[in-house]
């Protein structure tokens, strides 16, 4: 059953405290598939991606991820964590390192690549994300823009086999969300399976082959791109979308 | 192309004289309330500060031989004192013949401290190896003797500047790494490391260091197994640094606290473990955060050194105010040199540590450009 999917959420339920962030959340993503989350803030959808990478534990219900069951087995979140990268709102670049150092350190410590080869696919990698003239700055010296390209680059240095963004331009300012936008695009062109939970509504059109919209924990719809925007089933979808879209 | 802009957009170049009265006003007189102040900080210093320079320079006894050479009338600072009670000083009661050992050990403290501390010299990672594993050993050896024909010097003949500086330096070093566990070990989701941490981080700072110095050096020796002694010096090195210690965890909890929840979650999505994410990530930002206040513990810790004299040991300031009631010294103004002499040695060394700290934040990897980003 789990030979064709990246990810397999299956009735997955969440508690803070008393409340109730994910409600039987059952979800696939098939390998090279693209994902797009969106719903209202405290819908759950940044809790549904930090399941995956077990940033966050959930308390009942299945999660398993390349084939791997994620449990209290801390070997086994290690090695999911290791297939799975991550993109943050902050960012989170590490500021005591170069900007080269942070897509090096997982390499040497995780991977045990040799210091050239780490470089050297760190130096690729930044490359392609148009920074490689930044690689020996710290994070503080480089715009928002130029930090979260930096952060896919350091994701991508592990050579993950899915790619999860949580808000990956909600920091940014409004010049700047077009260039991070562009390398996630040509990363989806590539074929990485992305879960990517965001507001911009355009990347969701372009490059998603399927969107989900949540609310108050649960599923509410999951469609492909152009039955989503153009004829939501769900009460709730077309409320939220006609308030994010008439901003725009 | 800089220099055109400047040409076209610098300050008009004013001469000195308005310059420094526009400072002067600025600064000094801009308000009532200013001016008052920069009165009353003038009569203060015309009051304290002549009267003190005379004292100490002017009027001061600059050679001599006993008390009869200082005592007298309008005659200020008795620095002979302190020459003829230098040897004391440094060596303590330190076999005389036997003290070039003690030069070697000051010798290689000071080779190594400054390779270490001075950032520009390679091999750091040797260096510091070096002084944390056969410095000690070496010290130790040479110090207290037994081996290669080199007479034993008893521990207790131990003192002045060496044995304060010994306590320091060895209090400094292993207090540091202990504090770091502590603080790890308190903040740990382990419920037992963590409620032990707790517990002996409170009960070490909720007692004064003199107790516990006391317990040390006469209520220990009692529950000893038969036949079994530790020596006296390294009992109250011990409690010094585990002293030392619980002060150094809570400061640098602090830095552990400071540091967004962010950075360990991207180090733990990028599959580095519990303590690769400690050691790569966290604890290098958090030492950095709280590096005035582990500086702050190490010239605490300098300064408490002084409160073994209270367990029979003859540090820096107990040397001197031993020498204060030699008869053949005493005066007043002898002991009022002798302890102006002490405050200004160890405010000499403190106040190093403080100016090598400044120093290390901005120089630290990402210094001041990295800290505003955290």
């Amino acid at each position: 059953m789990s030979g064709q999917y990246a990810i397999i959420m299956d009735n997955v339920n969440k508690w803070y405290g008393r409340f109730h962030v994910l409600r039987d959340a059952s979800l696939t993503v098939a390998r090279g598939e693209r994902i797009v989350i969106c719903g209202p803030s405290g819908s759950g959808k940044s809790t549904l991606i930090r399941c995956i990478n077990r940033l966050e534990d959930h308390q009942s219900g299945r999660i398993i991820v390349e084939g791997r069951e994620l449990t209290r087995n801390v070997r086994a979140i290690d090695e999911v964590r290791r297939e799975v990268g991550m993109v943050f709102q902050q960012f989170n670049l590490f500021p005591h390192l170069t900007v080269l150092q942070n897509c090096t350190l997982a390499q040497t410590w995780v991977r045990k690549r040799p210091k050239a080869v780490a470089d050297k696919i760190a130096m690729d990698l930044l490359d392609r994300v148009r920074i490689a003239d930044q690689a020996h700055k710290y994070p503080g010296q480089l715009s928002g823009g130029q930090q979260q390209r930096a952060a896919i680059a350091r994701a991508l240095a592990m050579e993950p086999k899915i790619m999860l963004f949580d808000e990956p331009t909600s920091a940014l300012d409004p010049e700047m969300i077009g260039e991070v936008l562009e390398v996630m695009v040509e990363l989806a062109e590539d074929g990485m399976t992305m879960m990517v939970v965001t507001h911009e509504m355009g990347f969701a059109r372009k490059v998603a082959d399927c969107v989900i919209f949540m609310d108050q924990g649960e599923i509410v719809e999951r469609a492909p791109p152009e039955r989503f925007f153009n004829n939501p089933q769900h009460e709730r979808t077309k409320q939220f979308l006609s308030q994010i879209l008439s901003g725009h | 192309m800089a220099k055109r802009a400047s040409a076209h957009r610098g300050p008009p170049d004013r001469p000195w004289g308005p310059l420094i009265l526009d400072w002067l006003r600025d600064n000094l007189f801009s308000s009532v309330t200013n001016t008052l102040l920069t009165i009353a900080a003038i009569a203060f210093i015309y009051v304290v500060v002549p009267p003190i320079v005379n004292w100490t320079i002017v009027d001061a006894v600059w050679s001599g031989t006993g008390r009869a050479d200082c005592i007298g009338e309008g005659k200020g600072a008795c620095w002979p004192f302190i020459s003829a009670r230098s040897d004391q000083l440094i060596y303590g009661q330190y076999a005389a013949a036997e003290r070039y050992r003690v030069d070697i050990v000051y010798l290689l403290g000071a080779i190594g401290l400054a390779w270490i501390l001075i950032p520009r010299l390679p091999g750091k990672f040797w260096a510091g190896l070096g002084m944390a594993t056969v410095f000690p050993v070496v010290a130790y050896l040479l110090l207290s003797g037994g081996v290669f024909d080199l007479p034993v010097v008893p521990t207790e003949r131990w003192g002045g500047l060496l044995l304060t500086l010994l306590i320091s330096v060895v209090g400094i070093a292993t207090s540091f790494p202990i504090g770091v566990l502590l603080a790890l070990g308190r903040r740990s989701n382990m419920p037992i490391v963590s409620l032990l941490c707790t517990c002996f981080i409170e009960f070490v700072r909720g007692v004064p260091l003199i107790t516990l110095l006391f317990m040390a050096a006469n209520v220990v020796p009692l529950f000893m197994p038969q036949g079994v002694s530790l020596d006296k010096l390294l009992r109250a090195l011990i409690v010094i640094s585990l002293f030392s210690a619980a002060y150094m965890a809570e400061v640098i909890r602090g830095g552990l606290q400071a540091l967004p929840r962010g950075q360990s979650e991207a180090a733990a999505a990028l599959g580095l473990g519990y303590w690769k994410t400690t050691f790569l990530i966290v604890l290098p930002q958090a030492i950095k955060i709280s590096l005035p206040s582990i500086v702050s513990s190490c010239i605490s810790l300098l300064k408490d050194t002084s409160l073994i004299a209270t367990i029979g040991f003859f540090d820096f300031l107990q040397i001197i105010k031993a020498g204060n009631s030699d008869p053949a010294w005493s005066a007043p103004n002898v002991a009022i040199t002798g302890y102006l002499f002490a405050a200004l040695v160890y405010w000499t060394l403190c106040f190093g540590m403080s100016r090598y700290s400044a120093y290390l934040e901005d120089t630290v990897a990402g210094g001041k450009v990295g800290a505003g980003k955290l």
